[in-house]
């Protein structure tokens, strides 16, 4: 299987052109391969899960919690689904054509491209100002936490740390998702002055032939990426143990149970009057 | 252009009597076969070794595929038939002469026994810097060589282009598209599809790659042309350098239905302007029913343009291609005015 492709330009020199479109179905294969890992494991496996129990005393000794708390505001939310919307499109604009589904994608997929700019712009800012901006971001204080919750999911009691408002498969998540979108946004935006637009005189030799191969095979290598981290997103999305997050990013609310089950009150304070920064 | 070097890269050399032996071998070598009909556009290819097929499937021998056959009240013409058959063929001649008239305007008489209508629907695009070898889009690659700032891309096109700038050199394909031919293909898993003739041809924003639905294993067996339009009131023009020979610069072909001067239905078609033959479907609506008149076909001229982006050396295509349209919609007596 061939990972790059190459040309030789007009001065007989060689060059990057893209990725070989064979790591789209290696990308595919290996969120797929990761589905059915995962699945496997959970149904035969003995992770552990708190006590039903051991929560209803939790609750009991937080009754000054509201019913309701909210986990994401409507802009968050809204910020969410449209980032979503724009991926898949893209998505489905890049890739279809490759597997033999044509159509003419260029222009949805830019478009798309832009929304997907737009709204990470708007999440950057709405994030830096009026969200907790650090809740989502990992580092090394999150160490105990990843020991603790691996020892879980492998069914050992642990009385390490409990996540703060994002789970650490959450963050690990977005992490990713940063590494990748920005690496498939900066691309894209600069492949954009290659073709005809209303926004930009086309500029063919903006860079040299090198940078742009490097600038392809970058926005190649993120989309293939983006292939596999988009399967086990919506894997883990419809997943039944998570579906109360997918149903947050909904609603924009959790229910105090699921609050004191699944999160440390003492990393994600929640204040009784349910006004906190989210 | 490239260096032509005379000796051809090795191929297996494959020549079938049949379809279904032709369609093993193609399926066989997939991406890496190569289908040879007259040769004139292949043999540029082989010799530039710009394409290296591993295999190269000769239908010369298949006679299914040739020949011009009666078929329910039309025609139906094998792919391997040459265009000097086509240009001979006494129906074509009485009913569907547009067809006589690009066939003839395609090539030289020696090309013309050589070429079959098949490989003139099918050939590539005569793009330089793509017949060169570099990588462009339409190659593989991830740049239109055509459309930069210093591009020599006088005969490139004005619309419907998408990254690439190509367009489709086939002098039948818009004569095909006004009598609405039908494209039998066969595809690689053995099954016959019929095409209609304009949507037998793709453009980059479908397809950057290829000229047509053809994919690899599939072979284009035969064309169909209805009655519907037989012996329709006919207009073709080409224009290019040499009157001698050569590839369109512009061409356009109309088929129209009048009563007195009326225009009761009307098919338009250009080639030369866009990486596909272009149906002019707007020009259609306006013109039908109305006059056939000057007014009328400066109406229809000025539409036919509309949203064309000319490089930076064919502007000249934008008023080529409206007094070609104009002509048509006129008629021959048009062919005395001046723009």
């Amino acid at each position: 299987m061939d990972i790059l492709t190459w040309g030789r330009n007009p001065w007989d020199q060689p060059i990057l052109t893209h990725i070989s479109w064979d790591l789209l179905w290696a990308s595919l294969f290996a969120g797929l391969a990761f589905l059915v890992a995962h699945a496997s494991y959970m149904v035969f496996s003995a992770h552990r899960k708190r006590h039903a129990a051991e929560t209803d005393a939790m609750e009991a000794a937080r009754g000054d919690l509201p019913e309701r708390i909210r986990r994401h505001s409507l802009a968050a939310r809204l910020f969410h689904w449209v980032m979503a919307a724009a991926m898949f499109v893209l998505l489905f604009t890049a890739f279809l054509p490759i597997a033999g589904i044509r159509f003419p994608w260029v222009m949805w997929h830019w478009m798309a491209g832009l929304v997907l700019t737009g709204s990470i712009l708007f999440h950057v800012l709405h994030a830096t100002v009026w969200l907790d901006f650090w809740s989502i971001w990992v580092g090394p204080r999150d160490l105990p936490e990843l020991k603790a919750e691996v020892l879980r999911e492998l069914g050992h009691e642990v009385p390490g740390p409990r996540p703060g408002k994002y789970p650490l498969g959450n963050r690990l998540y977005h992490l990713a998702i940063v590494v990748v979108a920005l690496a498939v946004v900066v691309s894209g935006l600069f492949m954009m002055v290659r073709i005809r637009t209303p926004f930009f005189t086309r500029n063919p030799y903006l860079f040299g032939d090198s940078t742009w191969g490097l600038t392809y095979v970058t926005h190649g290598l993120a989309g293939v990426a983006l292939v596999g981290l988009v399967i086990a997103h919506v894997y883990f999305a419809v997943r039944p143990e998570k579906w109360w997050i997918t149903k947050s990013m909904i609603f924009g609310w959790i229910t105090r149970r699921q609050y004191l089950e699944h999160h440390d009150p003492d990393r994600w304070a929640i204040s009784p009057a349910s006004h906190e920064r989210t | 252009m490239a260096v032509i070097r005379d000796v051809m890269p090795a191929f297996e050399l494959f020549q079938p009597t049949s379809i279904e032996d032709a369609q093993a071998v193609l399926n066989r070598y997939g991406a890496e076969a190569w289908v040879l009909a007259g040769g004139l556009d292949s043999l540029d290819w082989l010799k530039d070794r710009i394409k290296r097929p591993q295999a190269v499937v000769d239908l010369g021998g298949i006679a299914a595929l040739r020949g011009i056959r009666e078929r329910e009240g039309g025609l139906e013409i094998g792919a391997m038939t040459t265009l000097t058959e086509v240009v001979r063929h006494p129906v074509i001649r009485e009913r569907y002469s547009i067809l006589l008239e690009a066939a003839e305007a395609a090539a030289s008489p020696q090309i013309r026994n050589q070429g079959t209508v098949g490989g003139n629907v099918s050939q590539d695009t005569r793009c330089w810097y793509y017949r060169a070898g570099w990588p462009c889009y339409r190659a593989g690659g991830n740049i239109c060589y055509a459309d930069t700032p210093e591009a020599i891309n006088r005969e490139h096109a004005i619309l419907g282009a998408d990254r690439c700038v190509a367009v489709n050199p086939s002098d039948t394909a818009p004569a095909l598209i006004v009598l609405d031919a039908q494209m039998v293909v066969r595809t690689a898993a053995g099954d016959e599809r019929i095409v209609n003739a304009e949507d037998y041809f793709v453009g980059p924003a479908i397809d950057i790659t290829r000229m047509t639905i053809l994919e690899p294993g599939d072979l284009l067996t035969a064309i169909r042309l209805p009655a519907t339009w037989a012996a329709a009131q006919f207009y073709f023009e080409k224009v290019r350098d040499r009157q001698v020979w050569d590839f369109a610069l512009v061409s356009v072909a109309s088929a129209m239905q009048t009563t007195g001067s009326t225009i009761d239905r009307i098919r338009i078609a250009v080639n030369g302007v866009a990486a596909r033959p272009l149906r002019l479907l707007a020009v259609e609506a306006i013109v039908q029913g109305r006059p056939r008149n000057e007014s009328t076909a400066v109406v229809a001229a000025n539409l036919a343009i509309d949203g064309a982006q000319p490089l930076r050396f064919n502007a000249y295509k934008v008023p080529l291609m409206r007094n070609l349209v104009k002509r048509a919609i006129r008629g021959v007596e048009a062919t005395t005015w001046t723009s």
